[in-house]
């Protein structure tokens, strides 16, 4: 087979089946940036995860005047300060502990909520004092949170990573819903393709028996459709490329980034990285939809 | 070159077989002529040489490849020995004469420069050379027939198989078609041809195979349509 007969071939069958190619770019457009969307949440929250989980601590907040758990009789004393100290200091994945004051604490809600009224209700004391550690990982809470537990001088034990956590589980809702959008889309562009191939063969029956009866061989008989329907693909996924950049470039970095800047966002480096994906899922499914059709029109 | 060994073809649904204990023999460089009534099973003996039907039994064997056993892959390669000519021409209507005929090279990928060379030749030999920029539509039937024994031929096939090559055409473009077969017959390429055509297979005086439900009844060297024996 010549490369210039096939590609002659190719353009002729493209054009011919107008209509139908539109159908499929579009379709194979449409569900591959549904692809690209969900493959680009995962690196966004893959991104957050690893920013936030580095920043989280655990709380170990002191008794003060009010405080009514087991382990409180009044305020926490300075000796039992010390030997909450010296208990996390013990703990192999206690990293590092930063003593917070309940005036430190004040100070720093009054930053947060400056202006508002709840700061007129609030006085320093309402704020207990608490040690701040940073773990080696996030999972060795429950090691921290059991060594501590029944220590004289603990109020409670705050992991800030279960508040992330229930984040996450949301995110991650959004990104299945999406993936399962993108997979039935893929579906339909399968479905898409088979009847394009099969429409196409039998518009050219004709054409192909007329080949098998000079002795064509099977390949080169259906190289001419699957080229079609992956020449088809490859603008599909082009234009799904493209969109994925455009949202990165218009979307994520124009407007979002600059408002939310407490949030990091995905690179330009990750964003490429789909690209590649796109284009294997967008041809790979294609071609094998068109090849298992053909199998099936084209008897050999 | 071709052998028949007591072959038998019954269709699926159909309940008198099309081909019946056939026994056949044929020769590199002959001629022969599959005569008989309609439904007499000649487009099926050749549908078996191709490999497009397989026999419910016996075995059909051509250049000492048995077909019924050639595995499919190795069928289009089988199939380029061979040129087959068709009473509907078979034509892309697409494409031009030098096209249609560039086309049976193209597929088995013979290059730009190989056609270049040959198709004007065998435009020569069958008499279009004038004509090879025309569309099919703007030819004559017996210029369609012969823009696809053109194709048939072009790539010098061993055996040609002719189904009715001449069943839409007027008698004397249909002489022009024989002396056509004839001279590529001269070549050395075996040719079998089923045809209804009684004037001109008594004019050829060619080997002739009659054939009636499926079973030879006559297979008669340089014989006559009507007439059996000498
Ligand atoms: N695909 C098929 N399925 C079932 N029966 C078939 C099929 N092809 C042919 N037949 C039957 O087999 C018998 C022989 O058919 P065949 O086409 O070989 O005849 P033929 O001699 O070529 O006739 P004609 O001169 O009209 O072309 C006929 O009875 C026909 O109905
Ligand atoms: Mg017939």
């Amino acid at each position: 087979m010549r490369f210039s007969f096939v590609s002659k071939e190719v353009g002729n069958g493209l054009r011919r089946n107008f209509t139908m190619t539109v159908a499929l770019i579009v379709s194979v457009a449409v569900s591959l940036s549904l692809v690209g969307a969900a493959l680009l949440m995962s690196a966004q929250v893959d991104r957050m995860k690893g920013y936030w989980y580095d920043k989280i601590e655990v709380s170990i907040f002191l008794c003060g005047n009010t405080s009514v758990a087991f382990t409180c009789t009044g305020a926490v004393t300075a000796e039992q300060r010390t030997n909450i100290e010296t208990v996390l200091g013990s703990l192999e994945s206690v990293q590092e502990i930063f003593y917070e004051s309940s005036a430190d604490a004040y100070a720093q809600f009054k930053e947060q909520f400056a202006g508002s009224a709840i700061l007129a209700n609030i006085s320093p004391d309402a704020l207990p004092e608490s040690f701040r550690v940073k773990l080696d990982n996030p999972e060795n809470f429950e090691k921290v949170a059991g060594a501590l537990q029944s220590v004289q001088g603990v109020e409670s034990i705050q992991d800030q990573r279960q508040l992330l956590d229930r984040f996450f589980q949301i995110l991650k809702g959004l990104q299945s819903f999406a993936l399962a959008i993108a997979l039935a889309m893929l579906f339909v562009t399968v479905l898409l393709v088979m009847n394009t191939v099969r429409v196409a063969a039998f518009a050219r029956r004709r054409e192909t028996s007329i080949m098998r009866s000079v002795g064509a061989s099977n390949m080169s008989i259906r190289l001419p459709f699957i080229l079609e329907a992956a020449v088809a693909a490859i603008i599909g996924s082009t234009l799904a490329t493209a969109g994925i950049l455009a949202s990165k470039y218009w979307l994520i970095d124009a407007k979002l980034a600059p408002n939310l800047t407490f949030i990091p966002f995905v690179t330009w480096s990750e964003v490429l990285a789909i690209v590649p994906m796109l284009y294997l899922v967008g041809v790979g499914t294609t071609v094998l939809a068109a090849s298992i059709t053909l199998r099936r029109y084209l008897k050999g | 070159m071709i052998n028949f060994d007591n072959v038998s073809k019954q269709y699926k649904n159909s309940n008198t077989p099309a081909l019946d204990g056939i026994n056949l023999s044929i020769e590199q460089g002959d001629f022969v002529f599959l005569v008989g009534q309609s439904g007499s099973g000649k487009s099926s003996l050749l549908r078996l040489l191709l490999k497009e039907e397989k026999p419910t039994s016996g075995t059909v064997t051509v250049d000492g490849i048995n077909v019924a056993k050639l595995p499919n892959r190795k069928v289009p390669a089988f199939r380029r020995t061979m040129g087959i000519v068709f009473q509907d021409f078979r034509l892309l209507p697409g494409k031009t004469v030098f096209d249609n005929v560039a086309f049976g090279m193209e597929v088995i990928g013979k290059s730009k420069k190989e056609i270049q060379q040959r198709i004007p030749a065998i435009l020569e030999l069958v008499g279009l050379e004038e004509k090879a920029h025309r569309l099919p539509s703007e030819l004559s039937g017996g210029e369609q027939q012969r823009v696809a024994l053109a194709r048939a031929f072009v790539n010098k096939p061993k055996l040609l198989l002719a189904d009715e090559p001449t069943g839409n055409l007027d008698p004397s473009t249909s002489v022009g078609i024989m002396k056509l077969l004839d001279r590529i017959n001269r070549t050395g390429t075996t040719i079998v041809m089923a045809t209804h055509d009684v004037a001109i297979v008594d004019q050829m005086r060619k080997r002739i195979v009659q054939m009636e439900n499926g079973k030879i009844i006559r297979d008669q060297e340089r014989g006559m349509y009507g007439h059996t024996g000498q």
